[in-house]
């Protein structure tokens, strides 16, 4: 079983570098790019039945040694527990999917090999992510990713539009891996260890005695955990870092459903989850958590709402799902978190993968308004971004309800009234974008026809998605009896008062009756003269919402304007100016100098002459 | 013999390619490649008949008695530290060999000969024992590089070999001073006259004058490292230099300095340096980001990448002056690292301005669609130099942010804010010169615009030209990706930063005794090092 628990992250990793030296034809790039990651799929599949009746279970391998110095010492070690099974399983499933999609998808293009290169690297790199047993190794996987995030939304790299969005993208999350790093510096010093299940055992430790934690330990431990989610933050575009994220639809469709939908993104949550003995360790920091994602939430769900492009009112709720997550982290519910994290996965990735078909389908439309009355020509599509809404929204009986249920309900049990109002409102807004998008392309009136049909291989992708986003939602005791371990809370459950029980039920199914009226009986429609003299509050709130409350503005002010200032006129290096003025200065006395030498005799007695004055002078004066 | 023999066989393979050149146009060349191979394999050949399994110190010593009467010594020995210098020395020798090969077409038996007495004045910097000998050393590999940029430099070279010249001599002119006053004062207090390493490493002079003289050490070495405010004489060599010399320049000219920090001013003024120590890391902490916010602001790549050394060389500088072991580890690692990843870089623009006649960013652009192969190449160093894990850097600038953690919070913060400056410019460069627009649809976009502008200055009139004949190149279909001796030499190269990113652990152990033995001189003085949980952020 060690074996082929080695064998999962390495055999994507494998056909990364046999497509990068071999460059085969375009069938062999798709058989090799999309086998590797099925097999992967499939043996994590098989570890899932093999492990599928023990509840607490440890799987260990090692691929060797990395470093040891002193007291650091590092191991290429896998470690498998119900958690990393989960990651695992949703990573290769998911992935095997969207590789399948993407064979299809992309196989017009020429740089196909390269693609399947980076989405190969990309499934290695975030397998390694959530099977590390140290924090290097983590750490590892976590550039690892983020730079096949890089390489893949600027894919396209002819527009420089798309490269920026690359490096936006990878700039922003480096910030927040660089405050990380320093974090996992902290934990080992203050742990002597980066072993991850040490640091967690080590934490139970203090937890349970805590007057071995001393005050300033105490606080160095809050600061560790606030690094360590700095890193979670960026790489789970949370607030303020979660403006990459938009940005980085730049890339192709089905990258944008593995990366930034259904994995990557998603790196966060696991950092935090995996590390929730270590962070149960600062009761402040998780509240904190929960607040930054309850101000995530509610800005994605109402930035999404003012979009118009496709593609970014899907990121915005991915920012706003995310955010979700992150509250039922600061509630001290990993496991509702992570079963979020996995029904998120399902239908984020469905509704990502039906948009790029509807997209291929329109011939690269992205803005909803210019489709319309799509429901007759497209039926499949209908269906899929119809169950993709509906779980999105929550409503009753999709997967997304069970697990909004569940993380709502944990906020309430951790005693949270406002941050489950934060909640409830994030989900009112979640669930009127989802009508309405799912109204404005498929109700309406017919604005542009479709010419194509979608695809058959893309077609079988998605009734698969829309049947796990369906059902994904049944709790399978397997899933969810393991995550007890990460259970913080030992509150007796307090009874829940109707309006807390009924009102998530409710509202979604309201909303989104609400939405038919809006958006469909026309009380609501966007602003087609958008020449009118005043600008009314509105369209400013439009505006600002459309910006995505205004970051990139307000980062365009306060760092970029001023680095690009001190870069530009510093170009020439003033240090080096410094020098030159030295330069110039002994050339100038070189001049000056230069002139006495005349060469004439006479004006070399008068000066001999006027010295030997001047001497005498001296001597005498003194 | 055998440490004498590593420096001589350079020595007079320069000799014979000078002479050689009469025999046959392409006989330098050849002599200078064998040369080097040689030289590799016999270091290799001490290298396996010594066993280093046991943890003595010093590999092989030879001292042999020079001038008698001040008893100055030619004192030469190796240890791990050395030895994987000396490795990289000849390794990047060969790289700058292989760009040279084709690059170089002028007074070629000369171009070799100053090549190899280089390379032998670095070898000979890296076994001297003896510090006047370490002195003539750190001279003779000075002045080969003078030439070597003055003759076969770019547009501006005579300036750019002079300012390289004057600032290292003049470093080089304060450590003779601190060397002759170091022997001095030791000779006042033991009545023992010695220039020899091992001597004056046995008791550190007792003096208020130890601080001054350690600073004049310093001083020399971080001029050549470079460290703020004492780099400006990079870029312009770098810009200046042919590509070879770029590549020993960066690859191993700029770590003697780190060499001499580790092996000469720790050791002997072991009170001293930690005087200097909190100015000594901001001043890395001040390279590493004013490198890093330079390297964004240029637009030449051969700039970019010059004071994207000084910000890495930042690193080994904050790693010297951290006193422990694991950011020692750190700055010894980051001096290999750097030296095989900007090397790759400097080949790489080197083999960009050939094909374009070109560095400057704004005139280049989607070169990945011409030159996949290439662009993928600069892509990995870019991705390795801004510090991505699996690759040396990482291991390196872990390490020592990890030290330095320890010794100085701070700095450490301050530091690692370098690794976000890294990615930035590191990025800026790959989109501005591989990704973007079709190379020929831009260039006769920008040709349009330059055209208005030229009449404005002849500068702009000289680079019009330029890019009309890379147009022509372009429609001729002249460029051609990596032929197969430069794809093998960087993919050696990637090799070599993948190897040292998963496994470094060789590197570890070799470079392990001899800083062991440094950081047991150092941290002698040193009192108990304070309680973890009392970190001061």
């Amino acid at each position: 079983m060690e074996i082929l628990l080695s064998l999962i992250p390495l055999l994507p990793l494998l056909s990364a570098c046999l497509l990068l030296f071999w460059q085969p034809k375009i069938a062999t790039t798709q058989v090799i790019g999309v086998g590797s990651v099925s097999l992967a799929a499939l043996l994590a599949l098989s570890l899932n039945i093999a492990l599928w009746d023990q509840t607490q279970f440890v799987l260990q391998t090692s691929l060797g040694q990395w470093l040891t110095i002193d007291k650091l010492s590092l191991n290429f070690t896998l470690y498998l527990d119900p958690l990393s099974l989960v990651m695992i399983t949703i990573i290769t499933c998911i992935g095997a999917l969207i590789h399948l999609y993407s064979a299809c998808y992309m196989k017009e293009d020429a740089d196909i090999c390269r693609f399947f290169v980076y989405l190969n690297l990309f499934v290695s790199a975030m397998l390694f992510l959530v099977l590390a047993d140290n924090l290097i190794l983590l750490y590892l996987g976590w550039e690892g990713v983020g730079l096949c995030s890089y390489l893949l939304i600027g894919f396209w790299y002819r527009e420089v539009k798309n490269s920026q969005a690359a490096n936006k993208a990878f700039i922003i999350t480096r910030i927040g891996d660089t405050a990380m790093l320093i974090g996992i510096i902290l934990i080992f010093y203050q742990f002597d260890t980066l072993n991850i299940q040490q640091i967690q055992a080590h934490s139970q430790q203090l937890l349970q005695n805590s007057e071995l934690l001393t005050k300033g330990g105490a606080g160095i431990i809050s600061l560790c955990c606030l690094l360590l989610f700095a890193g979670a933050a960026g790489k789970s575009a949370q607030v303020p870092l979660h403006s990459w994220l938009p940005d980085a639809m730049a890339g192709p469709t089905p990258v944008s459903a593995l990366i930034h939908a259904a994995t990557m993104v998603t790196a966060g949550i696991y950092l935090v989850a995996r590390n929730m003995e270590l962070f149960s360790l600062a009761p402040d920091v998780l509240h904190f958590i929960a607040i930054v994602g309850v101000i995530t939430l509610i800005l994605g769900a109402t930035s999404a709402l003012a979009q118009t492009d496709l593609k970014r009112i899907l990121a915005y709720s991915t920012i706003s799902q995310l955010g979700y997550m992150f509250l039922a982290l600061g509630a001290g519910s990993a496991s509702a978190a992570v079963f979020h994290l996995m029904t998120h996965a399902f239908f984020k990735a469905l509704l990502f993968l039906s948009a790029g078909a509807l997209i291929y389908c329109m011939h690269h439309e992205k803005d909803i308004f210019k489709m319309g009355g799509l429901r007759k020509s497209q039926p499949l599509l209908a269906l899929s971004f119809g169950i993709g809404c509906a779980a999105l929204a929550s409503l009753p009986m999709t997967s997304g309800f069970f697990s909004k249920e569940l993380i709502l309900e944990q906020t309430l049990l951790a005693q949270q009234p406002l941050l489950w109002w934060g909640g409830v409102i994030g989900a009112f807004f979640t669930a009127l974008y989802s009508a309405k998008l799912f109204f404005v392309i498929f109700f309406g009136k017919l604005n542009r026809p479709s010419t194509h049909n979608t695809p058959r291989a893309m077609a079988a992708v998605l009734i698969a998605l829309m049947l796990l986003s369906l059902i994904g939602g049944i709790q399978p005791q397997g899933v969810f009896a393991h995550f007890t371990a990460l259970e913080q809370s030992q509150i007796p459950a307090p009874s829940l008062s109707a309006l807390e029980h009924w009102l998530p039920i409710i509202l979604p199914v309201l909303t989104v009756i609400l939405a038919w009226f809006l958006f469909i009986k026309g009380v609501f429609t966007p602003d087609s003269q958008p020449s009118q003299s005043s600008v009314s509050i509105k369209q400013q709130l439009e505006r600002f919402l459309h910006s995505g409350w205004a970051f990139d503005s307000l980062y365009h002010l306060i760092l970029i304007k001023p680095f690009r200032l001190i870069s530009k006129y510093n170009h020439r290096d003033i240090i080096d100016q410094l020098y030159r003025q030295l330069e110039r200065l002994s050339s100038l006395l070189y001049r000056q100098l230069s002139r006495f030498q005349t060469g004439q005799l006479r004006h070399y007695s008068t000066s001999l002459v006027i010295f030997c004055i001047l001497a005498i002078a001296w001597g005498l004066t003194l | 013999m055998m440490l004498f023999t590593l420096v001589i066989l350079p020595l007079i393979g320069g000799f014979l390619a000078c002479w050689s050149q009469r025999v046959h146009q392409d006989a330098p060349k050849w002599i200078a490649a064998i040369c080097t191979l040689v030289t590799l394999a016999f270091l290799i050949s001490i290298k396996l008949t010594n066993n280093i399994e046991n943890l003595e110190l010093w590999l092989v010593d030879e001292p042999r008695a020079w001038i008698p009467r001040l008893n100055i010594t030619a004192h030469l020995a190796m240890d791990g530290l050395s030895f994987v210098l000396l490795l990289l020395t000849l390794l990047m020798g060969l790289v700058g060999l292989s760009s040279a090969w084709s690059e170089i077409n002028q007074h070629k038996g000369f171009f070799y000969g100053n090549y190899l007495w280089t390379l032998a004045g670095i070898i000979g910097v890296f076994l001297a024992m003896d510090l006047l000998l370490f002195f003539v050393f750190w001279e003779v590999m000075l002045v080969p590089m003078y030439f070597l940029i003055a003759i076969w430099g770019n547009e501006n070279r005579r300036y750019a070999a002079l300012k390289f010249f004057l600032f290292t001599q003049a470093g080089g002119l304060l450590m003779l001073l601190s060397i002759i006053a170091l022997t001095v004062i030791h000779y006042q207090q033991t009545g023992i006259l010695s220039f020899d390493y091992q001597v004056l490493v046995q008791s550190p002079i007792q003096s208020e004058l130890a601080k001054w003289i350690c600073l004049g050490f310093i001083i020399a070495f971080i001029v050549k490292l470079p460290a703020f405010p004492f780099h400006t004489w990079l870029p312009d060599a770098h810009t200046q230099a042919p590509t070879p010399a770029s590549i020993i320049l960066a690859a191993v000219l700029l770590k003697t300095g780190g060499y001499g920090l580790l092996r000469f001013v720790l050791p002997l003024f072991p009170e001293s340096a930690q005087f200097w120590a909190p100015l000594m890391m901001t001043l890395a902490g001040v390279s590493i980001i004013y490198g890093a916010i330079m390297a964004f602001s240029q637009t030449d790549l051969k700039r970019l990448v010059a004071y994207s050394s000084v910000s890495h060389m930042g690193f080994v500088l904050l790693g010297c002056f951290s006193f422990n072991f694991y950011a020692l580890q750190g700055a010894v690692m980051q001096m290999l690292a750097h030296g095989l990843s900007t090397s790759a870089l400097f080949m790489l623009v080197g083999l960009i301005q050939h094909r374009f006649h070109t560095r400057d960013l704004n005139h280049l652009g989607g070169l990945w669609h011409t030159l996949p192969k290439l662009s993928a190449m600069g892509l990995f160093f870019g991705v390795a130099s801004l510090g991505m894990p699996g690759m040396g850097n990482f291991i390196a600038e872990l390490l020592v942010l990890l030290g330095a953690f320890k010794q100085a919070p701070i700095f450490a913060i301050v530091a690692s804010s370098g690794l976000i400056l890294a990615a930035v410019y590191s990025l800026r460069m790959i989109q501005k010169s591989f990704f973007g627009m079709n190379l020929n649809l831009e260039t006769s976009f920008s040709d349009k615009k330059s055209s208005d502008n030229s009449s404005k200055n002849d500068l702009d009139n000289s680079s019009a030209g330029l890019r009309a004949k890379r147009l022509n190149d372009a429609h001729t279909h002249h460029i051609t990706d990596l032929s197969v001796k430069e794809g093998l030499t960087l993919m050696l190269m990637c090799l070599g930063l993948i190897i040292m990113g998963l496994h470094p652990q060789p590197i570890f152990t070799l470079v392990n005794s001899s800083l062991m033995e440094i950081l047991s001189l150092i941290q002698s003085p040193l009192q108990p090092e304070s309680p973890l949980l009392e970190v001061q952020l």
